[in-house]
Parts: C-alpha cells; sequence; structure tokens
C-alpha cells in the first residue's frame, strides 16, 4: 500500500507518522510538500499533526487553500483513505470534507498527556482491528480539540455510525471528568458518511510501539491495511 | 482606495471559553460585567474605488476564509471610493440593533 504523507509549514508529526508506516508497517510512504498539486498515486494520505501557519485565523483555516487539497478532495471523493490527525482533523474540517469544527479546549488549557478513548464501531475500515467499546490509551496534545457542530449534525454523526472513537473513563463510561477538551458527545474522531475519510484529535502513531508507553495506536494503521485485504502479519 | 473592516464573533449559540474567560477576569477587577465575547478584527485596504465589487469580493472571502459560518458571524464594512458606497442590509441591521 502506497501512503502520502502531507507537509503543511508547521507540521511537526509528519515523521512520526512516516516512521510508524515505514519502520513498524513496512509501508511505502513519502511525503508531498502543500505546495505540490498531486499525491502522486498514493492509495491512502495522512494530514498530520502541527500547527499549520501558525494556527493563524483559525486552525487549518489556511492549510485549507494549499495548492495539495485538491488532491486531498479528490483522493477522497475517490474513495481513498485520508486520515487527519489532530491539526490534519481541523484541517478536514476545514476544508469541509468532514463535519463541525474545532474550538478551544473548554478549559483554555493546552492538553498534553495520555488518555483513554472509547472505540465506538470496530466495523469501520479504521478501526476493524478494535473491539466494540475497547478502551485505547492514546496521547492527545491540542489547544483547539473541542468538537462542535449542530444538533441535526451530531444525530447523523452517531445514527450513520460516523462516531468512532469518545473519550471516556478507563471503564469505558462517557463521564464529565474523562472530556479533556469539553467535545460535544465526547466525539473524539468522526469519519464522513462515506466512512473513507477520517479525523481524530488523539495521536495513534505516537502510540504504536511498545518502548513509547502504548501500542494502542497501531490498530487503527492495522486496520486500514486489513480493509484493504493486507493482515498486519503480512505487513510487518 | 478602499478600506475594509471585518469584525468575526463567535456565534452566541457556541460556548466561547475566552469571552468566559475574560468576563470572569472583568468580574474579578470588581466590575459586574454579564457576559463578554472575544472576536477577531480584521482591517484591509484595497486598490481601486469601486466599492460595490470590493463588497462582492470581500464576502466571499468573509465566508471562504476569514470566517467560518458553524461557529462564527461577521459584519463587513467598507469606506473610501467612489462607487456604489451602499452598506449590505445585514451590515445595517446589525449597526442598527447596536451589536457591530
Amino acid at each position: 500500500m502506497r501512503w502520502a504523507v502531507v507537509q503543511f509549514p508547521g507540521s511537526n508529526c509528519d515523521q512520526d507518522v512516516l516512521h510508524v508506516l515505514k519502520n513498524v508497517l513496512a509501508q511505502e510512504v513519502a511525503y508531498v510538500w502543500h505546495k505540490d498539486s498531486s499525491l502522486n498515486g498514493a492509495d491512502a494520505v495522512v494530514l498530520p499533526g502541527g500547527f499549520s501557519y501558525g494556527d493563524y485565523l483559525r486552525c487549518g483555516a489556511i492549510a485549507r487553500f494549499s495548492p495539495i487539497m485538491p488532491a486531498v478532495k479528490e483522493a477522497a471523493a475517490q474513495g481513498k483513505v485520508v486520515l487527519g490527525i489532530c491539526n490534519g482533523f481541523q484541517i478536514l474540517c476545514e476544508a469541509g470534507l468532514l463535519p463541525g469544527v474545532l474550538v478551544r479546549n473548554t478549559s483554555l488549557h493546552f492538553r498534553c498527556e495520555t488518555i483513554p478513548v472509547r472505540v465506538e464501531h470496530p466495523a469501520s475500515r479504521f478501526t476493524r482491528e478494535y473491539l466494540t467499546g475497547q478502551v485505547l490509551r492514546l496521547p492527545i496534545a491540542h489547544g483547539e480539540g473541542h468538537y462542535v457542530a449542530d444538533a441535526a449534525t451530531l444525530n447523523a454523526l452517531f445514527k450513520n455510525q460516523q462516531v468512532l472513537f469518545t473519550y471516556s473513563d478507563q471503564q469505558g463510561r462517557l463521564t464529565p471528568g474523562s472530556n479533556p477538551n469539553g467535545s460535544q458527545r465526547h466525539i473524539a474522531g468522526i469519519t464522513n458518511r462515506a466512512g473513507n475519510v477520517l479525523g481524530l484529535m488523539p495521536h495513534p502513531e505516537r502510540a504504536s510501539e511498545k518502548i513509547l508507553g502504548s501500542d494502542d495506536g497501531l490498530g487503527l494503521f492495522a486496520s486500514i491495511l486489513a480493509s484493504q485485504g493486507m493482515p498486519l502479519a503480512q505487513a510487518a | 482606495m478602499i478600506r475594509a473592516q471585518v469584525i468575526v464573533r463567535p456565534r452566541a449559540s457556541i460556548f466561547d471559553p475566552q469571552g468566559d474567560a475574560v468576563c470572569r477576569a472583568i468580574q474579578h477587577l470588581g466590575v459586574s460585567v454579564k457576559q463578554a465575547h472575544v472576536g477577531k478584527c480584521i482591517e484591509l485596504e484595497l486598490e481601486g474605488d469601486d466599492l460595490k465589487a470590493a463588497r462582492t469580493q470581500l464576502e466571499t472571502i468573509c465566508k471562504d476564509l476569514l470566517s467560518n459560518p458553524v461557529i462564527e458571524d461577521y459584519v463587513l464594512t467598507l469606506e473610501g471610493g467612489t462607487v456604489g458606497d451602499r452598506v449590505s442590509a445585514s451590515a445595517a441591521k446589525l449597526v442598527k440593533k447596536g451589536k457591530a
């Protein structure tokens, strides 16, 4: 499987994503500069975390107009996998590839810690290596991760099983104390209606090797590979 | 030359943590403020003197880039120029209500 990792000015998780795909999962992967206009035929594209364009105006608002974005939109329309992590999630929302928007954390604090994240639907191409209600330990690092959408959009997201990850406590309960940023209905990650575009605030690429404290994030990448007919055992 | 000012504000229905923090800081200083909302003021200078054309272009920029309609409203005001100096209906309404 061929992957493209988009580098915007201010991306800072691009190398982490590339490392996991290349060295942990033995994937063919290349960076794509934001001023390029082609993903060079990649099967999947990752918009990594960071602070594209300094987060000026709104997070992701300027990156959305980068020359590479028409190619990302085209890949999404073709049903290819598009994965936005943290700032990448914010960019996907601003670009209209995902509904809603991410605003300032209710606490106003930048939250940088490893927290429990609950898997909502293991049938998706991003979660099939997980179990329903499985509680993962994933790092977050953001100041603007508070997911906001109108009531109709929120209801549709849950009805269509587009909410793949929520913030929970270690037992998988959605308690007020387990929501790190005030996200509506504890939303941590959603897909588009077609199910091929995922945006999430937690960083699976920072939790893909046991030596780093958790490899719970590896299942997300393994799920994508499995959905393309490549079990993890063959991939690695 | 045309000068434009864009005021971008969080929508009333969206919780504004910055405004909330500012409100509490003001209260802490002994002033009984009920609410505060923190937005942005963007000032632009444009070549030319066609206000109508400038407004059309800037309305698009306001919707696509300067504000996100999911969470924000904006008010665009223009001054200078010589052609078609008309304040948009939505801006005039907000000004009348004392919101701008």
